[in-house]
This record gives structure tokens, sequence and C-alpha cells, in this order.
């Protein structure tokens, strides 16, 4: 270990902070539209509507659950410390999400099986699909507001992530999810699910676009090293097409789901998830655990950091590919009655 | 009221720990044996291959799905209760669990969507292709998640600085002296739990006159793969615990309830085969025990020593009842288990075992036993590795994280009432899977036609659902 120049420890860190942005970026996305589907699953007007729906993500929400994995379980190889201070620090909203996880995750199989009790399980999906959004939402608030530490441990209370900043990132995610569950549903099915989707990506799209407003505008208010990373020569003049690509991406996916577009529109709400995503990048890099640790000071040893890093060059990319063959697979819309195994 | 966070985690983890392991115990098997039995499928051409892997397939959905987001939690409490312990051995753990996700929980969740959707959509050969994968992934994931835990009993490659792990030997981290035997033990406990619950299923359609020859073909697997795997595992759980002798002697001290050389009779080793360990008075109540047997078992010699409780400091004891008593459960199973795999090879082999009601009647009960098995297995072992939680580096009660007492509490709860309902709802969907049997499962063969239009093969397999269950 001794032997690892600087060079290293400066990178490694670096490289595996990427790694897992592109991680968890790969999960809000991917369980973004499942999770959304359970959102909008309630609008559904049908039995039969509800199975369409849910076939469309069936042979996938397992895979894109596993970035959650990926993305926790990243941390904790890649920056124990930063794991270790931040699971106890919002102990009760990691809980919270992961118990809503199971509600939504079973109701897959067991709505196949179930007869009578068939209702519990669409409730238990759509009620565990919203809650799960909702406090992945708030941990990201809960992220970004700051950490208490002291001697490398968490020291605040168990509600410290109780915010109003947090809560209102919570409905925010939500949205969002539910918006790129319907653009998922436009592409994916016909019909009446697919002409009620388009309407909700309508209503939803400027709904997105005001809570991005409210946390871009809250968050440099809020938090001075934020205002300071955003509004100080010359980062202004870097940082500006965040936003200008951000806003005129949004009017093309309106002028996509006006104009009829059935793939463009899921798309395009990729990018605004991925600007959005990056712009919060932007204002934490390089603190894991904001304001006090930085990437550099929460990183694993490097001996463990290269260890992983040499499965994961390896493995990614085999991961990437059999995770497009599943979904050319089954591309293609889904039609009522399919889908069941 | 003042909640102790140390026990309340410890109970949390023991709660969801124990529920999550039935389901991988359950499908490290069943993946294995699906794969099997699609192979056979493909190279033999006979339907009742396909019908049984079809009916197991979603059986395999239900418990996957219950085991993905029960293991999902566990993911994430190594950080929210046990963030100490995240940081001291993060370095050496992390990387191991690392590799699980990137080499096995990929390759099983996304296989998984074509093994129970491609039925219809994809040729004969991919769909066993991706069974294999999905039987391999969950292997996988036992190989790393063993590992890691195999280096918490016997920590190996690391040195300590500053009171974190680091790695030195990466070789020697994974394969850690306790590693072989608790990988081989646990694969092998796997597959007979699969087994027994493939021969209730079979048992039950025989005894019940229904499904005939599926039911025929379920049973003559398991009992062969039983009769054989059986007696094996008792030879490997033999060397395991010569290992763990090795390394973890007050473990095996537990296990034994051997306080101390002073009291035996004949300057050796007893077996005890039942007492009341007495962690106050340091001995056995009402104790039940075989002189020598002991010495013959631990040291294969008939005046062989080992150590006893009283030789480790009080505060380096583990517990000793839960340890004794869940290894006297587990060996009382598994030689069950051998009892129930050689009567059924003797049956089959007199072409008796179909007619044969006094053993096909019980036998319809016994899918539990495997289940029993394991958790009590994991019970001796995990108590037996106490006090410390990482064995000689980190003790279970400084590995916890700085959270209130009471918010433990409250997630303790909801952890139970959310996990009652939704495996008992589980369970009893499971049950129903195998009331309404095969026949329901699979009735149109796949076209082997990729992508085509599916409506009217499913519509058929539809129907035919529909009139074999009485919807």
């Amino acid at each position: 270990m001794e032997d690892v120049g600087l060079g290293m420890t400066w990178y490694l860190p670096v490289v595996w902070a990427l790694l897992l942005s592109v991680a968890i970026a790969m999960y809000v996305v991917l369980d973004g539209f499942d999770l959304g589907i359970g959102i909008l699953s309630p609008f559904a007007r049908s039995d039969s509507e509800k199975d369409q729906m849910m076939s469309s993500v069936a042979p996938f929400w397992d895979g894109n659950e596993t970035w959650l994995i990926l993305g926790g379980g990243g941390l904790f190889v890649a920056f124990p410390l930063a794991y270790s201070i931040v699971m106890p620090a919002l102990y009760l909203p990691v809980i919270f999400m992961l118990l809503s996880l199971v509600f939504r995750g079973v109701a897959f199989e067991f709505r196949h099986v179930a007869e009578s009790s068939r209702f519990l399980w669409n409730i238990s999906f759509a009620a565990g699909s919203t809650l799960a959004a909702f406090f992945q939402g708030v941990l990201l608030g809960g992220f970004v507001q700051g950490i208490k530490v002291a001697n490398n441990a968490f020291a605040g209370g168990p509600l410290d992530w109780a915010t109003p900043f947090a809560l209102l990132c919570g409905l925010g995610v939500v949205a969002g999810y539910a918006l790129i569950g319907s653009v998922w549903l436009i592409m994916k099915t016909e019909g009446r699910i697919a002409v009620r989707a388009r309407m909700q990506a309508r209503i939803l799209l400027p709904v997105v676009l005001i809570f991005m407003g409210i946390v871009s505008l809250w968050t440099p208010i809020a938090f001075p090293r934020i205002a300071e990373r955003w509004f100080t020569t010359p980062n202004l003049f870097y940082l500006a097409p965040v936003p200008i690509v951000t806003l005129i991406l949004a009017g093309l996916v309106w002028r996509w789901l006006e104009d009829g577009h059935e793939h463009m529109p899921f798309f395009g709400v990729i990018g605004l998830f991925l600007l959005g995503y990056i712009g919060i990048g932007i204002s934490i890099f390089p603190y894991l655990i904001p304001p006090s640790l930085t990437v550099w000071e929460t990183a694993a040893a490097p001996a463990s950091q290269v260890f992983t890093l040499i499965g994961t060059v390896f493995m990614l990319p085999v991961i990437l590919g059999y995770t497009a063959f599943v979904y050319w697979l089954f591309r293609g819309k889904v039609r009522e009655g399919e889908g069941y195994h | 009221m003042e909640f102790d966070p140390v026990i309340l985690a410890r109970i949390q983890f023991a709660f969801t720990v124990s529920f999550h392991i039935i389901f991988p115990s359950f499908t490290i098997g069943l993946a294995a044996y699906i794969a099997t039995l699609e192979v056979l499928w493909m190279t033999t051409g006979h339907e009742r291959y396909h019908r049984i892997a079809r009916f197991f397939t979603k059986i395999f959905a239900v418990s996957f799905g219950m085991g993905v987001v029960s293991g999902i939690v566990l993911s994430y409490q190594f950080g929210t209760n046990w963030s100490h312990f995240s940081h001291v051995v993060g370095n050496v753990i992390g990387p191991l669990i690392g590799y699980e996700v990137l080499t096995a929980f990929f390759l099983e969740a996304t296989f998984l969507g074509i093994m129970l959707f491609g039925w219809n959509r994809v040729p004969r050969g991919l769909h066993v292709f991706a069974s294999l994968m999905v039987a391999l992934g969950t292997s996988l994931s036992a190989f790393w998640i063993l590992s890691a835990n195999s280096w918490m009993q016997t920590p190996a490659g690391h040195t300590m600085i500053d009171g974190v792990a680091h790695p030195t030997d990466w070789l020697n981290t994974i394969f850690n002296p306790s590693f072989p035997y608790r990988f081989a033990h646990m694969v092998t406990a796997c597959y007979l739990t699969t087994a027994f619950v493939v021969l209730a299923v079979g048992a039950r359609y025989v005894y019940q006159g229904r499904y005939a020859e599926d039911a025929r073909t379920m049973m003559r697997m398991a009992i062969g793969l039983i009769a054989i795997l059986a007696p094996i595992q008792a030879f490997i759980g033999d060397s395991h615990g010569l290992n763990t002798l090795q390394y973890q002697p007050a473990k095996i001290a537990a296990i034994e309830a051997h306080w101390g050389t002073e009291d035996d009779v004949d300057n050796s080793v007893p077996l005890v085969l039942f007492a009341w360990p007495n962690e106050e008075t340091e001995s056995n109540d009402y104790q039940i025990a075989v002189p020598h047997l002991g010495s013959l078992i631990l040291t294969h010699s008939w005046d062989g020593k080992i150590p006893g409780l009283k030789e480790f400091a009080r505060e380096d004891r583990p517990p000793v009842a839960i340890p004794f008593f869940a290894f006297r459960v587990m060996v009382g199973m598994g030689l069950l288990m051998i009892a129930v795999g050689w009567l059924g090879a003797f049956l089959l082999w007199r072409r008796r075992l179909f007619e044969t009601d006094w053993y096909l009647a019980p036998l319809q009960y016994v899918w539990p036993i495997g289940f029993i098995t394991i958790l009590s297995g994991w019970f001796v072992t995990e108590v037996g590795r106490q006090p410390w939680v990482a064995y000689g580096i980190l003790r279970t009660a400084d590995a916890i994280s700085p959270v209130d007492g009471w918010a433990v509490a409250t997630t303790l709860v909801l952890f139970v009432l959310v996990y009652g309902v939704v495996f008992s709802g589980g369970i009893y969907y499971i049950n129903r899977l195998i009331v309404r049997g095969p026949e329901g499962a699979a009735v149109e063969p796949p076209s082997g036609v990729p992508n085509r239009p599916l409506t009217s093969a499913n519509e058929a397999t539809r129907q035919a659902i529909s009139t074999t269950t009485g919807e």
C-alpha cells in the first residue's frame, strides 16, 4: 500500500465518486420509471389496465432495483466512512424507504396469485411505490442539506433530516418518477393507457420543472457553500449552460408530447433527470458528507478501491450488455392479456 | 423508558437476517433444480420436465421476490444499525459484497426476467441458458456472502492500522480458513432444503392421486438427491466442526456445553446429549452424557481434550444455551434427513414407494425440515461467534451505530409487522400455487419463435388455467 503514489490516492476516490454517480443515475432512471408506474397505477380504470401497466415493467424491475444495491453497496465498498455516517444520519427515511420497497416488490408476484385479496396488493403496489419515491427524495434532501459529524461519526439526532427542504425534495421525486413513468407508458403501451399517460405527462412536466426551480433557488439561498459554487466567476460562466439546456430540453419534451411522439418524450425526460442530477452533483462535489467530509477523507483503503475497481471495469460492461439485451428482447408494446407467466 | 440500542439492534438484525435466509436457501437449490429440469427437457424431450420446471418457476418467482426485497434491507442495515462495523471492517468486507452485486445480483435479477416472462418469447435454448444463468447467479451470490461471513468468523489476509482493518492479501481474505467448509456446508444445505420441499409436494400429489406422472418424477429426483447428499452433509458438517475447533474453540465449547476438564469422569470429553447449561454455576444441570464420545467425535481419539468454557474469560465466552440447543436440533434434523432419504431409496428400489401410505402421508409435511435445520445451524455459528462481530477484531457491543434506542425500537416493530404481513402472504400464496398444481402452470408448449404476437398462445394458457382452477 505504501508504494501507491499520491496521484493514485487523489484519482481513485474521484473515479469511484464518478462510478457511484453512474450507478445512482442508472437507478434513478431505471427504477424511476417502474416506481412511477406504481405512483400512476391508482389512475388505471380497470384491473386489466393495471396488468398491462405492470407487465410493461415486470421483466425489468428486479434488475432495476439491483442498481439500488450497487448504489448502497458501492458507497460501502468505496467510501466506508461515508456509508457509516450517512446511514445512521438518515436512519428512519432509509428504513421507511426499504419497507416501502418490500410492499411494492412482492405485489408483482402476489397480485397474480391472489384472487379475492388482489385489491390489497394493488394498494400495496401503489402506496409502496409512492412512499419509496417520497423517501428517496427525503434522503436526497437530507444529504444535500448536510449532516452533523463529530469524530468521524454521525453526531446529530434521529430527526435531523426532517426539514421542509427534505420534505419538498420528497414530493419533487414523487412527481419526477410519475413523469418518467408516464412517458414510459407512452412508449410501451397503447390505447387508453397511452392516451391517459400522455395527458398525465403534460400535467407532470410543468410540476416537475417547478420543483426543480424551487430546489435551484432554495439551495443557494439556504446554503452559502452552494451559492458560492454557482454564482462566483468564473464558475457562473462554466455552469450557466446547465439550467439553460434544461429549459430548452423541457421545451422540446413538451413539443414531443404535443406532436404525438412515442419514444422521444421518454429519452427527453431521462435527459432532464440527468441534468438535474448533474446540477446537484455540482452543488455537492467534492463533499461526500456535506459540508465536512470530502471523497478523499472518506475513501476506503487504496488496495480495497483498486481490487473492486478491477472487477467493476470487467463486470460493468457485461452487466450493461445483458441488461440491454433483456430490454431489447422485451421491446415493443405490451398488449392486453400479455405478460402472464 | 430507556432502550438498549445494542440489544435492539441485535434483535432487529437477527430477525431480518433469519427471515431473509429462508428465501435464498430455497431459491439457490430451486434455481439449480429448475435448470436441471430444463436441461433434461431439452435433451430428452419429455414434456413432464417442462411442466415441472414451469410449475416450480412460479413458486421460484414468489420466493425470489421476497428474497430480493428482504435482502436489499440487509445491504443497508450494515450502515443503519452497524455503522461502526462498516467503518472498521469496510475495507475488507465491502469489496466482497461489491463483487457479490457485480457478479451475482445483476446476473440473477436480469436473467430472471427471461426465465419468468420468456417462455413464449424466446427460443428454448435461450430459456435454458437464462435458467442456468439464474442458477449460476444464486450460487455466486452464496460464494461471496459466505466468504464475507466466514471472514467475520475467521479473519485473514488483513492488518489493523489505527483500529481499522486494511487488506493485505485478497486470496487469503476470500478463501479464509472457515470459508471452504462453510460454503460446502451451506450450498449442500440449500440443495437438501429444496429437495425436501420438492419431495413433500410430490408426496402430497401422489397421496392425493393428482398429477401422478409429474409427482413421481419429483419424488424420484428428490429422494435420489437426499439419499446421496444427506450423508455427505454429515461428513462436511463434521469437517466444519473440526475447523471451528481449531479457529474458534470457545464456540465448540459452547456447542458441547463443555465447561472444563475437572468435572469429566474419565479425563476425556463426554458427549452431552441433554443438559441445561448454567452460566452462573459454570456447569450443566440435568446432564445426560456419554463418556468419551465427545473426545472421539472432536479429536478422533479416545482421550482427546478440547478447551473448556472456563478457560476463556467470562467476557470472551459466547452464550451457551442457544448454540448448545440449536446444534442438537440441527444434528437431529440431519439424521432424520438421512433416514427419510435412505428409507425412500429402499422403497424406490423395492418398487413400493408410490403405494406405501405410511411413508407418503407424513412425507407431505416434511417441507419445513430444511429451513429449520438451516436456521438452527446459523444460530449455532452466529451466536457461537459472540461476543465478537468480527472474531478477535471487533466486539458486537462496539459495532453499533450512534442511533437512539427509540429509533431502533420503532423500526424493529415496523419490521416485525411488515414482514409478518408480507411473508405470511407469501407462504399462503406459495401454498395456493401448490394446490393449483403443475397442470395449470403450463399448457401450450412455447412456439420457439421469438417476438411473434403472443395473444393467441397466452389466451390458450389463460383459458387452460381458468378451467383447471375453476376461476
